[in-house]
């Protein structure tokens, strides 16, 4: 294999050096220097038609396309000069003459390009003295509404369908000024990935109807989260507002999801905000769920585990972190754990390499093999033996068959919400769900992955981890190393070959992979 | 000639000598008339010796861009086992400009015989004619005289028994200026939108299909037999001020003329004989104001500039225009400059394919200010915005139609201000609205 | 009415598109042949799709959004990359049109030879109200289009395919005449 060939070469005053074939915009990337653009996106086939980013190359006749350009030997480029900034100043006046200027009522004021650079390099007064092109808005399907009056005609859309989804169903229709992304009466957009062309379009031209008038991008608070539904393990940007979620976004990891987050995915973050949750640990006290304080509610769960085998049916969306804990709960009362997993159709988005909305619909099911628990997707309770203690973390058992619970001799709940169908629990202690806590998960190819809080749990619930090793330790198992998350996910690397060497250091916001995966991405 | 009307005795009737002769449309009539001898020439010299003879002759792309044909097939790489296209560029839609469309329907053998020649000289066993869609007429005749070229074999698999296949189809265009640039009119042929393509890659290198591709403009490759059959000395003969432009050219002329239609010249022709003596000045009662001699996307001219212009590329770039595709159109002292310009702005922004920012807004801008104007609400500022959206639409695109839309406008302004201040000022309105 | 840059390019119907979509290239038929021989003349199907297109225009007057389904299926692509193939170019008619449609060349060197001229008298012999409105009886769609390529023969006229040259307002009863129904 031959060595790749280098250009060095000199922007805005820095040098840097990038593989032969690079554009000057991504070797300006390289620089440190970021040039304004609309239609170029690294995800995304070039097009060159925005035209922002020209670039001002010494010795060149014209300005460059420098995300069409490629890099040559010793060019010194200019991205601030005034003729630069002159092409610059243009496009943005031409974007503007026809954008409607709804700013006050558009979804992406606040978190827009055009109003960000228009800020930056743009006019501050508008010449157009015509009137100005109407088209109405269009439901294109799925969660996507396209403002057609705002749409910049940057293709990004048109190009991620085509090319990334590999389903042709956005067009440009018509010509010169009368230009609008369009599609067929056959086809709308409700394909498995399609509502990326929300988060690709760098105006309020294609909007989410689930976010429709929601909030104000500034009003969000950003944390950087994992998808909780499905094991390919997407990042996420979860957006919170006065504690709610109200958003989720991909966050770009180019060895997991590349830049893009399933519909499922991206829409299914309501239950993270239901009201109905378990607020108070409770215990049993004359057959009636009563609620009192955590110390007491531990110490009770203690009790009715002494001397017994526990029998945990875990839940592959629990942390690793907790499903630690839950383990050595397991191995001190000699017990068994299990887990189960809801399954659905693989959704791949072809143009990523090994991106699919994932069979296994829960984000740690390699978390909860690796820790040991045992996938009984049937028959879920076939392994609890007479006189066992039913410990039910983080499952809610709905659609499982609960006539063997009889059989135990106590029941212990942790979790958000309490199962319907189960004998009164003992002990019932209230946990965070994964936007209320820190911790990580691995996904189906082995990498593991960390998401932080975003907003706080209800009433006295607790992290998961935070509860978990408190009962740890009250059944013997001492788990006071296990202070924090991070130094629960230290336990847990410390005794799991898998996890050997890991840690929150190492795992950054990008993730790394445990001993053996088998995708080194 | 000057068709419809006869040769004037100071054309050079190469291209054009038989037009206006329904016999010559034959093959047999053609043949009659010499034609493929130099066909026939062609296929027992190597591709190389015949690039060779065309560059000697000095011969230069006639759609407009005047590079030089010789050079742009040595660009294609005879030996590299891939499939080579070519296309002739049959698309003539730049206004004033209608001598690709006499060419077909007066003498379609002549335009075969070229593409065979062209395609042979490249290594190209296919090559699309691709026709605007509106030319019902040349279309049918290409058809019909391409039938009878391929039901004689002088086309097709064994190309008149040299063993060499050249299969030459018509492609049908549906309405699309911008088509007419090369590498739109190779996504056109793919069954795209007309988008012109970023270069590089350059066509010779990734074209057609992702192959090599040459495109050639119909008068182009028409003059090829000619100067296989006369020697490229004698097309370089044919030259009558600068050396760097040789050979005859057909020069549409159109607008406020006496004799509008299609004259045969050799390249450096005095252009004040030309519009006086050839097309037969003015109307009657008239007076040429201002011209644009490239087909219009070049500056305009005043008559004045026009009078000391030598027919040639480089004698229109002397005078600050262009001879581009040679579109003459002639505008007389009754026309309004402002409400021709408006008109003229008001095409390029139908025409404009949408992907570029300053194209696609800028073009419609022009033209709505314009249009402003000419009704009589136009401002100063406005002129001073038109200029500086010119500079935003010149050398900042994919393909140069923004440019071809800046170009006659500014210079229009430029040259004939006191027409659009008398409109801003009110002292004067276009009678007649642009459109109706 | 102004028909600046943001109008429409094509005609628009009177009623007339309610009736179903009839396939064009149904097996066995000969536009079905002449389709796959085209399709040999290309490295890719995907080319045949300008002609396939015509070849339902010359057939069923317009390209419908079914038109565009069927021609999609023919040629292994989507009804919108049909879509966004037939609204770039001008000549294809998205709407159906008048049995004569007429279309006059107003570019600037016709118009300084007299086009709009020509443009009113056709909407007047023809008893269009405005431009791309076919006129009630369904016989006549009038619309300005941009450069014809037969400058020198002011002002040519496009009816359905085939050219009229040297055009002035004079000649445009007669010209409707010749046109018979």
């Amino acid at each position: 294999m031959t060595a790749t060939k280098m250009v060095s070469l000199t922007i805005e005053g820095r040098a840097v050096s990038v593989p032969e074939g690079t554009t000057i915009l991504e070797a300006a990337k390289a620089a440190g220097v970021l040039v304004p653009h609309y239609c170029y996106h690294p995800g995304l086939p070039v097009a060159g038609v925005c035209r922002m980013c020209l670039v001002e190359v010494e010795k060149f006749p014209k300005l460059a396309p420098s995300c069409a350009t490629a890099v040559g030997e010793g060019q010194v480029v200019h991205v601030y000069s005034e003729k630069a900034l002159e092409a610059r100043k243009g496009v943005l006046e031409l974007l503007l003459i026809n954008h409607p200027l709804d700013c006050p009522i558009c979804d992406q004021a606040g978190e827009c390009e055009l109003q960000d650079y228009t800020f930056q390099e743009g006019r501050a007064d508008s010449r157009y003295r015509e009137p100005k092109r109407f088209n109405p808005v269009e439901d294109f399907g799925g969660d996507v509404l396209y403002v057609t009056n705002r749409c910049i005609l940057c293709t990004r859309c048109v190009r991620f369908m085509d090319d990334v989804h590999e389903a042709p169903v956005l067009c440009v229709s018509e010509r010169g000024d009368r230009a609008v992304i369009s599609k067929a009466a056959d086809a709308d957009l409700t394909h498995p990935w399609a509502a990326n062309v929300i988060d690709l379009c760098p105006v309020g031209a294609l909007v989410s109807k689930d976010f429709l008038n929601k909030a104000r991008a500034w009003e969000l608070d950003r944390t950087a989260s994992v998808c909780p539904g499905c094991s390919q393990g997407c990042n996420t940007v979860l957006e919170t507002r006065d504690n709610v979620v109200v958003r989720m976004k991909p966050r770009p990891n180019e060895a997991v999801n590349h830049f893009y987050l399933c519909d499922v995915g991206r829409l299914d973050y309501q239950w993270l905000n239901r009201a109905d949750r378990l607020e108070s640990p409770k215990i049993r006290l004359h057959d009636v769920l009563s609620p009192v304080d955590w110390e007491l509610a531990i110490a009770k769960a203690a009790e009715v585990l002494r001397g017994r085998r526990a029998y945990v049916v875990g839940s592959p969306h629990l942390s690793n972190e907790a499903l630690f804990l839950l383990k050595r709960i397991v191995g001190t009362t000699s017990g068994e754990g299990v887990f189960r997993c809801a399954t659905g159709p693989e959704a791949p988005l072809p143009g990523v390499e090994d991106l699919a909305l994932r069979v296994d619909r829960a984000p740690n099911v390699r978390g909860a093999e690796l820790l040991g628990f045992a996938r009984r997707d049937d028959d879920l309770l076939g392994g609890l033996r007479s006189g066992d203690v039913l410990v039910v973390a983080g499952d809610a058992l709905e659609g499982v068959d609960l006539r063997r619970a009889a059989e135990a001799s106590a029941v212990i709940v942790i979790g958000t919400t309490l199962p319907a169908g189960l004998p009164v629990p003992a002990a019932v202690l209230p946990i965070a769900n994964v936007a209320e806590e820190e911790g990580t998960f691995t996904n189906l190819r082995g990498r593991v992955q960390r998401f932080l809080q975003a907003k706080a749990a209800p009433g006295l619930a607790r992290p998961s981890w935070y509860a978990l090793a408190d009962l740890a330790t009250a059944v013997g198992a001492p788990s006071d190393d296990c202070g924090l998350p991070s130094r629960a996910f230290a336990a847990l690397a410390a005794s799991e070959p898998a996890f050997l060497g890991l840690s929150y250091d190492a795992l950054g916001l990008r993730g790394a992979p445990v001993a053996g995966a088998e995708v080194a991405r | 000639m000057g068709y419809p009307h006869k040769s004037h005795p100071q054309e050079t009737p190469v291209l054009s000598k038989h037009f206006g002769d329904p016999a010559a449309r034959t093959l047999e009539g053609w043949k009659a008339r010499g034609g493929y001898t130099a066909l026939a020439q062609a296929l027992t010299m190597a591709p190389t010796a015949i690039q060779d003879v065309v560059k000697a002759s000095g011969l230069r792309g006639r759609g407009g861009a005047g590079f030089p044909t010789g050079l742009k097939w040595s660009f294609m790489k005879l030996e590299d086992g891939k499939p080579h296209y070519l296309c002739c560029n049959a698309d003539e839609s730049e206004p004033g400009t209608f001598k690709d469309r006499e060419i077909m329907r007066w003498t379609p053998h002549a335009l075969i015989e070229g593409v065979a020649i062209g395609a042979y000289a490249i290594g190209a066993e296919t090559a699309y004619i691709y026709i605007r869609g509106e030319f019902s007429e040349p279309i049918r005749v290409m058809e019909a005289a391409l039938a009878e070229a391929r039901a004689a074999g002088v086309i097709g698999p064994n190309a008149m028994g040299s063993g060499k296949r050249i299969d030459i189809w018509v492609h049908k265009g549906a309405g699309a200026y911008i088509c007419g640039e090369e590498t739109a009119l190779m996504n056109s042929i793919e069954g795209k939108r007309g988008n012109p393509r970023i270069k590089p890659p350059f066509p010779a290198v990734s074209g057609l299909f992702g192959q090599p591709t040459t495109i050639n403009n119909v008068e182009t490759l028409t003059a090829v037999p000619h100067i296989l059959n006369n020697g490229a000395e004698w097309y370089k003969g044919m030259c009558l001020s600068s050396p760097k432009s040789t050979g005859s050219k057909l020069f549409s002329v159109c607008g406020n003329v006496a004799k509008p239609g299609n004259y045969e010249v050799v390249l450096g022709f005095p252009f004040k004989d030309f519009l006086y003596d050839l097309c037969g000045g003015p109307p009657a009662g008239r007076k040429f104001k201002a011209i644009i001699p490239g087909g219009s996307s070049v500056p305009v001219i005043t008559i004045e500039e026009a009078e000391q212009v030598r027919m040639d590329y480089e004698g229109f770039l002397e005078v600050g225009t262009m001879l581009g595709s040679g579109g003459v159109i002639i505008f007389d002292d009754a026309q309004s400059m402002p409400r021709q310009l408006a008109r003229l702005a008001r095409f390029y922004a139908h025409e404009s394919c949408a992907q570029c920012t300053q194209c696609r807004e800028g073009t419609a801008w022009m033209t709505r200010i314009l249009e402003r104007i000419v009704a009589g609400q136009g401002t100063f500022e406005d002129l001073d915005t038109i200029f500086d959206l010119s500079e935003s639409m010149t050398g900042k695109t994919i393909c140069v139609l923004s440019d071809s839309c800046a170009a006659p406008v500014v210079s229009g302004i430029k040259k004939f201000r006191g027409e659009f201040e008398a409109l801003i000022t009110g002292r004067r309105s276009s009678t007649v609205a642009v459109g109706v | 009415m102004s028909h600046g840059p943001s109008a429409p390019a094509h005609g628009h119907g009177h009623g007339g598109d309610a009736a179903p979509y009839v396939p064009v290239f149904t097996e066995g038929s000969a536009r079905r042949r002449e389709l796959a021989d085209l399709i040999t003349r290309y490295p890719s199907k995907r080319a045949a799709l300008l002609p396939a297109l015509w070849m339902v225009q010359q057939d069923r007057g317009w390209i419908s959004e079914d038109a565009m389904r069927e021609i999609g299926e023919q040629l292994d692509c989507t009804a919108a990359y049909v879509k966004g193939v037939v609204t770039f170019y001008t000549m294809y008619h998205q709407h159906p049109v008048g049995r004569h449609f007429i279309q006059v060349c107003t570019t600037s060197p016709c118009l300084c030879a007299g086009a709009d001229d020509v443009v009113k008298a056709f909407l007047e012999h023809t008893g269009c109200k405005e431009l791309g409105l076919t006129s009630p009886d369904g016989k006549y769609t009038v619309i300005e289009v941009e450069c014809l390529g037969a400058c020198g023969f002011a002002t040519p006229v496009q009816i359905n395919e085939d050219y009229v040259e040297c055009v002035t307002p004079e000649k445009v009863p007669g010209i409707l005449a010749a046109l018979g129904d």
